[in-house]
């Protein structure tokens, strides 16, 4: 790693990330997450002097960052804050939170946080909570990260111990409290008001908006949810002010992020890395390439399973970041990336995607939870190539008729993997189907 | 459904589980999880209180643990809570096993990650020691299941097996994890390959300092 001096005008994209800037130095849990060793790593350093800041001010660093949340929306972290209301006028408290659901596939980024950096997290909970005037945090882990839920709980009771966290948090005067709870095993209390649903021993069944659950959220009171990533990073923002951050990524995509890389790379892996950084670029650094070498790369689906899949030309030199994949058609997502090379296939890739979505759907708004399981059954047909050519557009169709109807974007989700693999792959969907009526079309292929 | 679990018969669930009571252990831990959530809102506690329940079932029956309907009706009374709203809970979420399962839950993950990286081969392994998706084995010992994406899809392909992740897995490694499980063994948990967590194999790109130290970056900024 070099250490190149900071640039006066923030760039586009510096170049690799050094040591010095990464956040999360024990993402890979080298060492020891208890809060004596994270503390000497610079956790919960004069926690005191960031609240003493006041709210507002927080809020404005966080907002002057540009931090974009780092659940998939992509929303301005500070904006979200600065929702919440100043001052009660109810008697009504306020909650943060935290959404520790982490459940799309291809990310795994939240995991290696709580398991080997709990105490970023914990901070940034008071910090972020402070800031929002809430009484307290719930971080919904999902249920099956029980090591980690272990861990969290642990690292929760030492923060307690050390007067970090409860009466007079940190010694700033400010009463706090950081509850852990468990899931049990649903995708979809990883949307807002599902988990909501889901923190007051319900169904997770997400709640029509609005109200937003900055106006009425758990207990019907006001609550933001934010991802893990977005709180863990914020204490360190503040501690290196916003300007620092504004340092990585192209305008408007900022700071560090936490990337997934798993599939077809030789070396998948987890790790920090500036906003925008070229796709090539980040697999060649740390994933040690393709599989097979860079011709070998058939498509990626750049942000976890709900974003569109991109072809390998049209990622290679991509920036990794909200704005540079949204041109591409796809998104950033989580920022879980999986690779798959000409060995895939590509149809099954995403037909098991589609029976993901179909086993998830939590069966509240019709769309959902019949279309779900109808595309998952004519992806399968297209798999086999026993369907007919006609039906990829009525699965098209029907992908429409399912996004933007329903309560939540889990609809969404369960549509646009297909329309990606539609508007990409749609000649080998056809030459599955033509060669399993008997191979009439490779033989019009020979003869042209 | 054909793979939906088959609920035992009520009168012998009830005559083996009709007197379900916390142990005392489980009553003091019971109290700290309801006094997480504010009060008049115990509700919000029938998760935690329900995993709790299915643990010590799976403790008195040596198995992973499930939950019988009388336990589902001692959970909901204590949180005086109607029964169908509990029963609504423990239906919704996967992680309650509504049957009765084995001595350990292979559960392996078949979601795309781990399917491009090969959980196709570690079904096969399972396959072939016997184990039917959906079913317990004859001895009682496993129970597969191929369940969503777990989170650890940067160590594809994984299970999780009970509490533990093991991660990484190729059709010989998930075979041998399995095999020493039912030769009453306890398997490395995580990564079954030559590697730390989820850095890349062969060591970090990145951080080395923090490899031998618990080295503080905060010099360099």
């Amino acid at each position: 790693m070099t250490d190149a001096p900071a640039p006066a005008t923030p760039p586009s994209f510096v170049g690799p990330l050094a040591d010095k800037d990464r956040i999360f130095t024990n993402v890979h849990g080298f060492q020891d997450w208890g809060i004596d060793a994270a503390m000497k790593r610079g956790d919960w350093d004069n926690t005191k002097a960031l609240l003493a800041l006041g709210q507002d001010a927080i809020i404005d660093i966080i907002k002057a960052s540009n931090l974009r949340g780092r659940g998939g929306a992509g929303f301005p972290t500070g904006m979200k804050w600065s929702f919440m209301p100043k001052e009660s006028k109810d008697g009504r408290p306020s909650f943060l939170v935290i959404n520790a659901d982490e459940s799309e596939p291809g990310s795994c980024k939240d995991r290696e946080i709580i398991r080997h950096d709990p105490h970023k997290l914990i901070e940034g909970a008071l910090v972020a909570g402070f800031a929002m005037r809430a009484r307290a945090a719930y971080i919904y882990i999902r249920g099956e990260f029980i090591y980690e839920a272990k861990v969290l709980f642990a690292a929760v009771e030492q923060a307690y111990a050390k007067g970090f966290l409860g009466k007079n948090a940190c010694g700033s005067g400010y009463d706090f409290d950081v509850f852990v709870h468990r899931g049990a095993g649903a995708y979809i209390c990883g949307e807002e008001t599902a988990q909501i649903e889901s923190l007051e021993g319900k169904k997770g069944q997400p709640r029509l908006k609005p109200p937003f659950p900055a106006g009425a959220g758990l207990y019907g009171c006001p609550t933001t949810v934010n991802n893990v990533e977005s709180i863990a990073v914020s204490p360190t923002i503040l501690r290196r002010g916003a300007a620092w951050f504004n340092g990585f990524g192209r305008e408007g995509n900022r700071g560090t992020k936490l990337f997934q890389i798993s599939g077809h790379v030789n070396k998948p892996c987890v790790v920090e890395e500036s906003m925008s950084i070229p796709f090539k670029e980040l697999i060649d650094r740390h994933c040690g390439g393709i599989r097979g070498g860079w011709d070998n790369l058939l498509a990626v689906i750049p942000g976890g399973s709900s974003v569109p899949l991109v072809p390998a030309a049209q990622i290679m030199d991509a920036p990794m970041d909200f704005d540079g994949l949204k041109a591409l058609g796809s998104g950033l997502g989580t920022a879980a990336v999986i690779v798959m090379d000409k060995s895939t296939d590509i149809v099954r890739a995403i037909s098991r995607l589609s029976y993901f979505y179909k086993h998830e759907s939590c069966g509240q708004c019709t769309p959902c939870r019949e279309g779900t399981g109808w595309m998952w059954r004519v992806m399968e047909r297209l798999r086999t190539g026993e369907a007919d050519i006609s039906e990829i557009d009525m699965l098209q169709e029907v992908t429409k008729q399912v996004e933007g109807h329903t309560i939540c974007a889990l609809g969404d989700a369960a549509a646009w993997p297909i329309q990606g693999l539609i508007r990409h792959f749609r000649p080998e969907i056809e030459r599955r189907i033509v060669e399993a009526k008997g191979g009439a079309g490779t033989m019009m292929e020979a003869a042209e | 459904m054909a793979d939906a679990p088959h609920i035992p018969d009520e009168t012998e669930t009830r005559a083996r589980w009709g007197g379900f009571a916390w142990t005392a252990e489980n009553a003091e831990q019971a109290k700290k999880v309801i006094a997480r959530y504010p009060a008049g809102r115990q509700q919000s506690a029938i998760m935690p209180l329900l995993d709790l329940a299915q643990r010590q079932v799976g403790a008195e029956t040596n198995t992973q643990g499930w939950l019988p309907v009388p336990v589902i009706e001692y959970v909901a009374a204590q949180l005086d809570m109607p029964y169908m709203r509990a029963y609504e809970v423990a239906t919704f979420y996967t992680m309650y096993n509504l049957a009765p399962v084995g001595r350990y839950h292979v559960q392996v993950c078949g979601t795309t990650p781990c399917m491009l990286r090969g959980s196709d081969d570690v079904l096969a392994a399972c396959k072939n020691k016997g184990l039917v998706k959906g079913h317990t084995t004859p001895d009682g010992l496993f129970t597969l299941t191929e369940v969503e994406c777990l989170g650890a899809c940067a160590n594809a392909p994984m299970v999780q097996i009970n509490d533990d992740n093991y991660e990484d897995l190729t059709y010989d490694s998930m075979s041998a994890v399995l095999d020493t499980l039912a030769s009453g063994g306890q398997p490395k948990i995580g990564p079954q390959i030559d590697r730390q967590t989820s850095a890349p194999e062969g060591g970090p790109t990145t951080l080395k300092e923090m490899v031998s130290e618990n080295h503080d970056y905060r010099g360099a900024w």
